[in-house]
């Protein structure tokens, strides 16, 4: 059959590199017509927005009759321009007849991860005398099995290290052991896709921006009841809501005297574009890293449509789903980690935003209200702005608003 | 009241209790063992030895009879019999044998035994009450207290212990041999004795509620062993149900499959449906340790959730095996020396001393595939080896299982008769952590059952050569 080279097909105009991302096939697999065989990641010139993870399938790979080719990889896998044109380095190679044939074991002595070590009932218990975790040697044997001269050169190699304490004599150990084997092993894990891309992203935003943050604690008592009356009585037809679209709706309406936050800033050009609409990106944890799908149009919308908008985006998001356009264009951003949010966070804002607020956990405190102490429902909300066009004075007043509407939830319901 | 204190208490002389208080006296710690009953426990008394005993003679009249009736080896004996009195003496002789002989190690180890029963006062404190004369109370004190007070045999609600209805204790030392046998429960315990008493020449029924004899074992190792108990003519009543003793005090009323009642006959009733562990009776409770089901719960160390207060055997739950026990009893008298261990085999052997023999060590075929691995496996029948066919025996099969990728020994299993002696070799490659090579390229003597397991290994490896 020979071998198969898959060049990477031209994705379209406008795309700066793909990026290999992750293989769906392993050695050895089949593969079939239409069958995904790897994710990549594209970056899509002059946008600086999140990638997009997109799949690519390969044509005329044979069909699902004829007998079915193996593939080889290689790892590895640098970016790969499209202009390269010999990206993909996937082979296929014709399966090796092994159907009678006795398995071959693989010779390396290399332990997989996770793997119980191997090593006989001497050598464990040698281990235990001179207080070494065994999952930490690295073993010379057959199937990588531990000997005794593996557990001598480790044990040596801490006295050489200066751990004598657990490695020298058994007395030793018992003497000053701790019982706990210090780790020494070590994982390079390349830093690709969606994790270059926040990578990216922070980096960018810690070091064009100067960072201050406002905490301010709400008492939130009488919203949270609000939000509790609201669920127990419409929750069943409209969908329960969190804190967000309450604490969305009061930024909105303190945003129509702070324009200056509900803004982008342009440093090269110097330029701060404020905007009329209100979006609101989410930051969302998904399985691959943060991601920030963004409430369009906040202003726009009541309670429940914030509420099952964020619900609808951050499925998006986690499912790999989401558009580009759901993935970019906010104004300002809200980070919320609920029930983990802490007492106080310093969010790093969204660049090229100038505000981001973060939500803390709520919790029951006691509180002095006229001359008593009550137990209150409080909530910090920690605020980070851009200092360069974002004074103090106006970050305050802007939470002060905030609280004072949350404080007083009818009031966020007055235009 | 009378006082005493030691740094380690042994409550139970099974077993799991003597090997630690031998190992811990050996390594200078003051140690006090309490019994009740007699030292050695359920192995040495009334279970593992006084079985294998019976079971071996049952098998030696059985070979006597099989050559009375023209045995094919051209030995010729008339009529052979059975003094029934004399095997119990000889069994009980062997008992006693052991028995003084871990008495004699206690002591001369320095082990101080106390025969009486323990009663908890906390995790520090037990009350003796001694059986003999002096009705004075002994008050123990102790820096560590191990539970080891072994497990007892489970009794059916239909079917309370007494009269007809015995338990295996009573099996091992009957008045006389009963015209019919009724076994309850298809587990070993019930196989291994039912299997015994037919050999003996009763005759034997067991009622089993599952649709399946040795349901702890996969199929195809117990099928030699359904073969044989049919071949030996003991009845299974598979799928059936007890209801209860007979209307006239015997017999057994049983519901089957299809939803019948009838009663089988039978002069005694073996119940042999599993063991418990034995957690009540002694104030044990009190400490509220935590549980795992019935069982005390340990950690790899043998620790209860109590500081200072150990368990091990039967009472910690399944596997319910003397050789687990021991080798935990050892490991706790070394952990209170100052010594670091862990309770960490990477395989505890069960037999099963049925006709013919079970053996499993390590994992299974479905074990290792639940567990995740890719694993090969492959079986090199007895029927392929010369020593079984001079035997007579050439029912069965060694089996091996490894893992694919690296060819690392995760399992044996055989079934076949003699197959608990290759037990040794197989638990030795798990610990030593053999790959398949290692015990195909090892010389096995010949002609020996064991070549079948250097077989299995070249079989794996896709070139057995005498099949």
């Amino acid at each position: 059959m020979g071998i198969h080279v898959i060049k990477m097909p031209d994705i379209g105009e406008g795309i700066a590199e793909v990026e290999l991302v992750a293989w769906n096939i392993d050695v050895g697999d089949s593969v079939v017509e239409d069958q995904p065989l790897a994710t990549l990641l594209l970056r899509i010139a002059r946008d600086a927005d999140l990638g997009i993870a997109a799949r690519i399938e390969v044509e005329g790979a044979g069909n699902a009759d004829a007998p079915a080719p193996a593939v080889a990889k290689t790892a590895p896998l640098p970016p790969v321009t499209p202009a390269a044109r010999a990206a993909a380095r996937t082979a296929m190679t014709a399966p090796p007849a092994t159907k009678h044939a006795a398995p071959a074991a693989s010779e390396s002595t290399v332990r997989p991860p996770g793997d119980k070590p191997i090593a006989s009932p001497a050598v464990r218990r040698r281990a235990w005398d001179l207080g070494i975790e065994l999952r930490y040697v690295s073993g010379s044997g057959t199937a990588g099995r531990i000997t005794h001269e593996d557990l001598d050169a480790y044990a040596a190699q801490q006295v050489a290290l200066g751990h004598a304490a657990n490695a020298g004599s058994p007395a030793r150990a018992y003497a000053s052991g701790t019982g706990y084997a210090e780790g020494h092993d070590e994982e390079a894990v390349p830093v690709i896709g969606l994790r270059r891309k926040i990578a990216q992203k922070m980096q960018e935003s810690k070091r064009r921006i100067p960072h201050f943050t406002y905490v301010e604690e709400i008492d939130v008592t009488e919203l949270d009841a609000s939000r509790t009356r609201l669920n127990d009585t419409r929750g069943a037809q409209r969908g329960r809501l969190s804190i967000l679209p309450f604490l969305m709706r009061a930024m909105v309406l303190a945003l129509r005297d702070f324009p200056q936050i509900n803004a982008r800033y342009d440093d090269e050009a110097a330029v701060l574009t404020r905007y009329g609409a209100v979006h609101i990106g989410i930051a969302t944890q998904t399985e691959g890293g943060l991601m920030v799908p963004v409430v369009r149009h906040a202003e726009a919308r009541d309670l429940w449509s914030s509420a099952a908008e964020i619900a609808r985006l951050a499925e998006a998001a986690r499912s790999g789903r989401a558009t580009r356009e759901e993935l970019s264009g906010s104004t300002i951003t809200i980070s919320s980690l609920g029930a983990l949010g802490g007492v106080v966070s310093t969010p790093v804002i969204n660049h090229p935003e100038v505000a981001i607020v973060g939500v803390n956990r709520m919790v029951l405190r006691p509180m002095m209200r006229g001359g008593t102490v009550v137990a209150r429902q409080m909530m910090n909300l920690s605020s980070s702005f851009d200092h360069r066009v974002i004074d103090g004075l106006h970050a305050a007043e802007f939470i002060q608003a905030v609280r004072k509407l949350l404080e007083c939830p009818a009031t966020l319901f007055v235009e | 009241m009378k006082n005493h204190t030691t740094k380690l208490l042994v409550i139970g002389g099974g077993p799991g209790g003597y090997v630690a208080a031998i190992r811990a006296a050996q390594l200078g710690i003051a140690t006090t063992l309490v019994e009740g009953e007699h030292l050695g426990g359920t192995c040495l008394n009334i279970g593992c030895i006084p079985s294998r005993a019976w079971i071996h003679a049952a098998e030696a009249f059985e070979k006597v009879r099989h050559y009375a009736a023209d045995s094919p080896l051209g030995i010729r004996v008339e009529s052979p019999s059975i003094d029934l009195a004399q095997t119990l003496r000889w069994k009980d002789g062997i008992v006693a044998r052991l028995t003084t002989g871990v008495a004699a190690l206690l002591k001369k180890n320095g082990v101080q035994v106390i025969k009486g029963w323990a009663t908890i006062v906390d995790g520090k404190t037990i009350e003796v009450v001694s059986d003999g004369k002096d009705t004075e109370l002994l008050r123990i004190g102790c820096e560590h207290m191990l539970l080891a007070p072994g497990s007892q045999a489970v009794e059916l609600p239909t079917l309370p212990f007494g009269g007809p209805v015995i338990s295996a204790t009573e099996a091992l030392s009957p008045p006389s041999l009963p015209k019919h046998l009724v076994v309850v429960g298809g587990g070993y315990i019930g196989l291994e004795l039912g299997t015994a008493y037919r050999k003996l020449g009763a005759e034997v029924t067991v009622v089993e509620a599952l649709e399946r004899i040795l349901p702890a074992y996969d199929e195809e190792l117990v099928k030699p062993v359904a073969v044989s108990l049919r071949r030996l003519g003991v009845e299974l009543r598979l799928g059936s149900t007890v209801l209860g003793v007979g209307a006239q005090g015997k017999g057994l009323r049983v519901r089957d499959a299809q939803g019948e009642e009838f009663e089988l006959a039978a002069d005694r009733i073996l119940v042999a449906v599993g063991r418990r562990p034995r957690t009540g009776g002694f104030n044990l409770e009190s400490l509220q340790l935590d549980l795992n089901g019935r069982a005390i719960k340990i950690d790899d160390q043998c620790r209860t959730s109590m500081r200072g207060v150990w368990a091990i055997g039967d009472v910690t739950g399944e596997p319910m095996l003397a050789h687990r026990a021991m080798a935990q009893g050892e490991m706790v008298a070394e952990i209170i020396a100052g010594r670091r261990r862990q309770f960490t085999p990477a395989a505890i052997p069960a037999v099963c001393f049925t006709d013919p023999e079970i053996v499993v060590v390590g994992q299974t075929p479905d074990d290792a595939a639940q567990a995740g691995l890719d694993c090969l496996h492959a079986q090199f029948p007895f029927a392929a080896n010369s020593r079984a066919m001079t035997l007579e025996s050439t029912d069965g099969f060694v089996r091996v299982v490894a893992r694919r990728d690296n060819h690392l020994i995760v399992g044996w299993q055989a079934v076949g008769r003699g197959v608990s002696e290759l037990c040794t070799a197989f638990s030795q490659s798990l610990e030593m952590g053999a790959r398949l090579e290692d015990v195909a390229a090892t010389i096995h003597a010949h002609p020996t059952l064991g070549e079948a397991v250097q077989e299995a290994a070249l079989r794996a490896l896709g070139h057995a050569l005498h099949i």
